[in-house]
């Protein structure tokens, strides 16, 4: 095989990668990264206490110094791809910056050490940040009422879909089915089936959009509702979507979107405008609150009134000023979390919606579907356009001309890490031929400067797809680690350090 | 608008590029009679001093700066500083889920570090990279152990945390699956002679809390046999984590549910926490949640890589175990850091320091009221039944900047007058005397 040519990577070169074994290897007996305060009450004998359930032993468990803690841990950080450091264009994640002022708010006394059981007089400040946020999304949406409930967005789409479920049961309606599209998120289906409803694959039209003869042809009174991405998983706004919702609407059936996507809608246009009775948002996505390598995330719900009294008990409300819970939701479809939610995420998307303003956030939606229009217009003629309709905030490819070669989204991907990016999202969504999709979102958060760069890296592999395919086969060639062996990882598991 | 890295004229340029002149012309798919033509009603845009400002005027109609002998699932342990500057490295926290192996290893072995030291405490084999919290833990583990077990009923103690019951019933609401609640005995521990009445041969599983929502300390040995007995599993909820400092791992469980907020996860209102679930290893293709597996690269060296994804809603769709997808990544890192800090020696001396203030309160609290479920084992709570109101007490403790024990009344209106109230290391024997006298009434 022929030496790797990196000689046109532009973005990146390599530099030194610090080698740290696991925290439980550096671990020996009598060392410590702790100092217990002086007890000012009587020591007790654990063994009278607690008698047979007394543990003897914490075996395996590290004994090591501050020092090392920081560094083992600061070593492993730099392993990592982040926001921070480039472009991170996975679609459908909306990797964009992550404010500091977020973090330090969040981090006040007040907010960070709150007990939720305080009694509502004493816990004023969290309540209005919860309302202020509540309003806003609501207003953003075009929505009547909204939970902050929920953790993820999966857990918003469960919160939903029960509330659908709900819905029908107070109207004495047993419907069993609900609609999901070909192109739509593993969750969605997963989330159907955990509230107790068959799925029925919806298929895309040609250009990747609700196949609305389909829909109609599918839509009865056994249909719960229709669960909707908008902008879809291919970036495209579902254009005859007001159709759509009257087609459920006409057989009574709900309209739930997943607002994985909203960040192509925000300021521009309301889904409650366009006949969604019920969403999810991710604040981990639209609203900026950090992925922290896989969460926390939080997936408020906004609806229409008349899912208003199946909500999760408890709800916020506010009399004469102030704020406190109501319990008392006999129609409630009951708690989805203990307490309030992720009261954290709540902080920083309120607050990276006040540095916005209505004026920042339509130019953050305007500046998030430049950016992937800029990039599908520079590529699309080195990788192929599967769908032809208009692209919102993210643009999906295929690998098919560089398959010819061999070489598929996944190859493309790892060799995008040599160039100094991490990868799109691979082989999703389903409807891409081959599960060849390459599916990019920059966001807004992309100056020109790195687009170009990341433009110039996609053309570079497709070349390379071309002339020295082998490159792409075998990369990543810079990470510190190579390619990892799956395989054996699934056949025998290893999940656990072992002494 | 200052995270947008744009000037004007690159926008123009860019929009000359793809051949448009306005940006509207890339929204040209909204249906006109949808899009907006104004401003969203929303506070205008705020300066980063200005949002500051808003926030610590937030912060300041808090209460803060008071003693908490409030726990009830939600515990304040002191937070080492090296973990705010550990998760504040961008590399950690703008991070996204580990999809991609090669550029995402630090991510991957601190979760693989983090399944062998939940795996180390609990007793369990294997342990998944996080759950959103033990309140939907507990829902998952219920729905696990159908699986598991091809039956569909499932009994609960009702000395689990009312709140993650009420999550567990909603979570399951639509699986027909029966659930039976089972009272406590005298010494407010699941009732045995009951819990095995309840159980049928369609029972699933048994799901119990220790230490139990009065602080109590659960005889899981005891529990575990009634449940195999009949060929149900056993699910352990562990909300104080700190306790399996010295109290016994659940060995004996199926299936662990833990809730790690005590290790270094600020209370924060409530979230966000991180719960975990740890089990058998033989159970392991019906558990939920991701799982990050060690592995080696082309070329040999020890690699993590995200693994059985085979169980996951991106597989499977809708035959996958669970839903869950983003879970609690930055907080299991945050677990992880502290479990480090204080590790073998440490966690154990500072379970150590929570018994011994328990201890002391429960003698001081017992001296002027009626400490309940005395004769039972537990770690850092304890119910007090007094004459007043507890309510009416707590509100006196507030001169003392001590906010007081959770009023179980809403919940168990069969014990009166009582709260359950908890004693961490943070809680000084100044204020723990303070509030014993307060009891008196």
């Amino acid at each position: 095989m022929s030496p790797v040519d990196n000689s046109r990577i532009k973005k990146v070169r390599q530099h030194i990668s610090q080698n740290e074994g696991l925290i439980f290897e550096k671990s020996s007996p009598g060392k410590a990264a702790y100092r217990l305060s002086a007890l000012d009450v009587p020591e007790v004998d654990a063994e009278s206490l607690l008698g047979a359930q007394v543990r003897d032993d914490l075996d395996g468990m590290p004994e090591v110094s501050e020092f090392e803690i920081i560094r083992h841990f600061t070593r492993l950080s730099t392993w990592n791809y982040a926001i921070d450091l480039g472009m991170y264009p996975l679609g459908s994640c909306t990797m964009k910056y992550n404010a500091r002022v977020n973090e330090v708010v969040v981090r006040m006394d007040g907010l960070a050490n709150a007990h939720p059981y305080l009694p509502p007089e004493m816990a004023q400040g969290a309540l209005r940040i919860m309302k202020t946020l509540a309003d806003c999304l609501i207003e953003i949406c075009g929505m009547d009422a909204i939970t902050l409930q929920p953790a993820a967005g999966a857990h918003g789409e469960m919160t939903g879909i029960m509330l659908i479920h709900a819905y029908f049961d107070n109207k004495g309606e047993k419907r069993k089915k609900i609609l999901i599209p070909d192109s739509a998120h593993g969750t969605n289906p997963a989330t159907a089936a955990m509230c107790g409803y068959t799925v029925e694959n919806l298929r895309s039209n040609d250009q990747g959009m609700v196949d609305i003869e389909a829909l109609a042809a599918q839509m009865n009174e056994d249909v719960a509702g229709l669960m909707l991405t908008n902008p879809n998983t291919l970036g495209v706004f579902e254009t005859e979507i007001h159709k759509i919702a009257d087609l459920l609407h006409t057989k009574g059936g709900l309209l739930y979107m997943d607002g994985a996507n909203m960040n192509a809608l925000v300021g521009k246009v309301r889904p409650g405008d366009f006949g969604v009775d019920v969403m999810h948002l991710n604040l981990h996505k639209t609203f900026s609150t950090p992925h922290g390598g896989g969460g926390p995330g939080s997936g408020p719900v906004a609806i229409k009134k008349h899912l208003e009294p199946f909500l999760p008990s408890p709800i916020l409300i506010e009399k004469g000023g102030k704020l406190s819970f109501d319990y008392n939701r006999p129609k409630s479809i009951g708690r989805v979390k203990a307490w309030y939610g992720n009261f954290g995420m709540h902080v920083r998307a309120l607050a990276y919606t006040l540095a916005n303003g209505p004026d920042g956030l339509r130019q953050t939606t305007e500046d998030a579907v430049l950016n992937a229009n800029y990039i599908r217009e520079k590529l699309k003629d080195v990788y192929e356009l599967p769908f032809n309709a208009p692209s919102m905030h993210e643009v999906v490819f295929s690998h098919k001309l560089q398959a010819a070669k061999g070489v598929k989204t996944g190859d493309i991907a790892k060799r995008l890490i040599d160039y100094g990016f991490h990868p799109y999202t691979t082989a999703f969504p389903l409807v891409v031929a081959d599960h060849g999709a390459i599916m990019i979102e920059p966001t807004e958060s992309e100056p020109k400067e790195e687009l170009d760069l990341f433009i110039d890296a996609m053309r570079e592999i497709a070349r390379e797809a071309q002339e020295s395919p082998e490159t792409i086969l075998t990369a990543p060639h810079t990470a510190r680690v190579k390619r990892m062996d799956e395989t054996t990882a699934n056949r025998k598991p290893i999940l656990r350090w072992k002494p | 608008m200052r995270y947008l890295p744009k000037s004007q004229a690159d926008r123009e340029a860019m929009l000359r590029e793809i051949g448009k002149t306005h940006i509207d012309e890339l929204f040209a798919p909204f249906p006109p009679e949808y899009r907006l033509r104004g401003d969203l009603n929303v506070p205008r845009q705020m300066s980063e001093e200005e949002i500051v400002t808003y926030f610590k005027q937030r912060s300041e109609e808090m209460v803060a700066d008071h003693t908490l002998m409030l726990g009830a699932g939600v515990y304040h342990h002191y937070r080492p500083v090296v973990i705010d500057a550990l998760i504040s490295r961008g590399e950690f926290f703008t991070a996204y889920t580990p999809y991609q192996a090669e550029i995402a290893q630090g991510t991957l072995q601190a979760v693989f570090e983090f399944q062998t030291m939940v795996c180390q405490l609990t007793g369990m084999e294997v342990a998944n990279a996080s759950l959103y919290d033990i309140s939907t833990g507990i829902a998952e583990g219920a729905l696990m152990a159908m699986r598991l077990t091809g039956r569909n009923e499932t009994v609960i103690a009702r000395t689990v945390h009312p709140e993650h019951r009420e999550v567990m019933r909603t979570y399951t609401q639509h699986q027909a699956m029966p659930i039976r609640e089972v009272g406590y005995a005298e010494d407010g521990r699941i009732d045995l002679k009951a819990l095995d009445a309840a159980i049928s041969d369609k029972t699933a599983s048994v799901i119990i809390q220790s230490p139990n929502f009065f602080g109590t300390l659960e005889d899981v040995a005891a529990v575990a046999d009634v449940a195999h007995n009949k060929g149900a599993l056993l699910v352990v909820g562990i909300a104080e984590a700190l306790s399996l400092g010295i109290v016994k791992p659940p060995s004996e469980a199926d299936i662990v549910v833990m809730e790690a907020q005590s290790f270094g996860v600020p209370i924060g209102f409530g979230g966000p926490h991180v719960g975990v679930l740890a089990t058998k290893e033989k159970n392991v293709r019906q558990m939920p949640g991701r799982l990050i597996g060690q592995t080696v690269d082309k070329d040999g060296h020890r690699g993590f890589v995200l693994t059985l994804s085979t169980r996951e809603q991106h597989i499977r769709r809708e035959k996958a175990t669970s839903n869950i997808c983003t879970n609690q990544g930055l907080i299991a890192l945050v677990a992880t850091i502290y479990m480090c800090i204080y590790g073998r020696r440490g966690l154990r001396g500072l379970a150590m320091q929570n018994l011994a203030k328990a201890a002391y309160a429960k003698s001081a609290f017992g001296k002027n009221a009626k400490v309940l479920f005395n004769e039972a084992p537990r770690f850092n709570e304890f119910v007090v039944q007094t004459k007043e109101d507890p309510k009416v007490i707590n509100r006196r403790l507030l001169d003392h900047k001590i906010i007081g024990g959770l009023p179980l009344k809403n919940w168990y209106p069969e014990l009166g007058n009582a709260a359950v109230w908890c004693a961490t290391e943070m809680v000084g024997k100044e204020q723990i005397d303070t509030a014993a006298k307060a009891v008196r009434g």
